[in-house]
């Protein structure tokens, strides 16, 4: 195919004739592929955004509550105000909380993995990441509802074990307790923790199993004892891996809004103060603006993640 | 030797782990048989098969149901089409453009649902298009594709370009090669992201409230349910069938692909 001959075979349609002409002009081709999907995307994904941040800079009208369409910042200025620093501040600490309770969890699970599973055991560890991860969400946020009721299993496995004290201590720790586990701000992390673990676990396995076993071996060589090994060069060579999960588990908790509207106290995070604004507030201009706020966080996110080389290991 | 064990600390912290990603599920079908159905006690006080039934004759579970499967077939349909065809153009070739067409492809899953959600929402109040079943697939068609083109590129990848060029020396046309070379060669990569694609779209939820207006698909019914429960067990015997029609679909998805380098679902 390399060397270019005379056509031998005669044309017979116009289905060979497009063959020829694709052939001839390899980019004509490509253009036809590529049209219908980046339509698709640009007008209706790329159309959305641009609409979403034009929305931003609208404002709404204080008396007839329609939005007025004129530029402004004053939508933008809003989210200055205490109760909103509060909500964003909030979703940040939540946000930050999360990551690392997943990456704490997923770190064993995803070293194992990497390491030590194989056979059967590799295939066992693979479905069992990847079965949650896909498994319906509303699912999964529905048995956290279940687990962590006043009346629910948590609650009876810790009277079972004479541990009801130490259940409630933990509830009455004010800032993270509440009246029951499932109407308190623990709850709503556990929850958190458990719907995106997932998504750190993946990536930091895919990092892991790119950590040559040779130069574990040669640290043990050089005199490095176990922990050793693991303080400076295991860890060291799995943080993209970690950072690129924590991509994962940092905006999606940054954008939910329908866990802590379940389980937790009706304190607001970002994504349901965007819900109940475009809503029943209608104040579709500063949902806007709240939505942005999560894509400016991300941006900044990602830029210091590409910095440390995250992306490798997505 | 200091890497040939895992440690039992390791070991128990692994399984410890994966117990904690699976154990919360089976939860749900303990409460679809429990007798009580104003409080989630644990133990049940009593078990009882009567919810299914109850479930069954229950007149506002089938609509959204419906709706659910309509919107994820045709989501899933549009994503094929539009997956396979960038994909097929991303496979071997590179121009200029061509990374950010891929940031594009992944950005509707990578940003919180909430955004493409609200930007949605902002387009259609700016054009004043009404709520209706077609704007729920417009948004769900949108982030499906990711799901089939990371298949359809990852088998791409793993073809060799030779049995193309093969096919083409033998005198067929592009439309031959594509119909009896790419297809059955691709086959198996399309219906796994097709099967990822639909389970995906059967469970959103977050897109959906912003773009389904008043109507209701099952994850929105689920959703109402658990905000101000009524007969709680119903809703664990939905929340089955909803965990059924994206469980199976997966499990297919990593058989199709199992054995290959580019297993499914590995990325959502």
């Amino acid at each position: 195919m390399t060397t270019q001959t005379p056509a031998i075979l005669p044309e017979r349609g116009l289905a060979d004739r497009l063959t020829a002409l694709f052939w001839r002009h390899p980019r004509l081709l490509l253009a036809v592929l590529l049209t219908p999907p980046l339509l698709w995307l640009g007008v209706v994904y790329l159309g959305s955004l641009a609409a979403l941040l034009l929305q931003s800079f609208y404002s709404i009208d204080e008396f007839s509550g329609l939005v007025k369409q004129e530029f402004t910042l004053k939508t933008y200025a809003e989210l200055f105000r205490a109760q909103n620093l509060d909500i964003i501040i909030r979703t940040l600490v939540m946000s930050a909380a999360v990551t690392i309770g997943c990456a704490v969890i997923a770190f064993p699970i995803a070293y194992y993995a990497a390491r030590f599973a194989k056979g059967k055991w590799k295939a066992v560890f693979y479905l069992g990441v990847m079965l949650p991860l896909w498994s319906s969400y509303l699912v999964k946020v529905y048995a956290w509802k279940l687990i962590l009721a006043k009346e629910g299993i948590i609650t009876w496995a810790a009277e079972g074990a004479g541990l009801s004290m130490v259940l409630n201590a933990i509830l009455s720790i004010p800032g993270i307790g509440g009246n029951s586990l499932s109407t308190s701000p623990l709850g709503t992390f556990l929850v958190f923790v458990y719907v995106w673990l997932p998504y750190m676990i993946l990536p930091m396995q895919a990092a892991l199993e790119r950590v040559p076993a040779s130069m574990l071996e040669a640290s043990a060589d050089l005199g490095a004892s176990r922990a050793q090994t693991f303080r400076t060069v295991i860890l060291p060579l799995a943080m993209p891996g970690v950072i690129a999960g924590s991509i994962f588990t940092f905006s999606l908790t940054m954008g939910d809004y329908i866990i802590p509207q379940i389980v937790g106290t009706s304190a607001r995070f970002i994504g349901l103060a965007v819900y109940q604004l475009q809503g029943t507030a209608g104040n579709i201009p500063l949902a806007a603006a709240f939505a942005v706020v999560p894509i400016v966080i991300m941006v900044i996110y990602l830029m210091i993640a590409k910095r440390k080389g995250a992306f490798d290991a997505l | 030797m200091h890497s040939d064990r895992a440690s039992l600390g390791l070991k128990i912290a692994a399984v410890g782990g994966l117990l904690f990603l699976h154990l919360p599920i089976l939860l749900i079908f303990l409460y679809a048989f429990t007798t009580e159905d104003k409080s989630y006690q644990f133990p049940p006080p009593g078990l009882t098969t009567q919810w299914f039934g109850v479930a069954w004759n229950r007149e506002d579970i089938w609509p959204p149901l419906y709706l659910s499967l309509w919107v994820a077939t045709v989501a899933t349909f549009v994503a094929m089409i539009l997956g396979t065809l960038v994909s097929a153009a991303m496979a071997r070739t590179s121009f200029f453009g061509r990374e950010q067409i891929s940031l594009l492809i992944i950005l509707p899953i990578a940003l919180p649902g909430v955004i493409t959600g609200m930007s949605l929402r902002s387009a259609f109040s700016i054009m004043d298009i009404p709520f209706s079943t077609w704007t729920i697939i417009l948004g769900h068609a949108t982030f499906c594709i990711v799901i089939v083109y990371n298949n359809a590129v990852a088998r791409f990848r793993r073809l060799s370009g030779g049995i193309l060029e093969a096919s083409a020396d033998l005198g067929a046309n592009s439309f031959q090669t594509f119909r009896y070379v790419l297809l059955p060669n691709l086959g198996t990569a399309l219906l796994a992201g097709g099967m990822l694609a639909f389970a995906l779209s059967f469970d959103e939820v977050i897109v959906t409230t912003f773009t389904a207006g008043q109507q209701s698909t099952l994850p929105i019914w689920m959703l109402q349910e658990l905000v101000r429960p009524r007969q709680r067990p119903v809703t664990n015997v939905v929340a089955i069938v909803v965990f059924l029609a994206t469980f199976v679909p997966i499990l297919i998805a990593y058989y199709l692909t199992r054995g290959g380098s580019e297993t499914a679902g590995s990325g959502k």
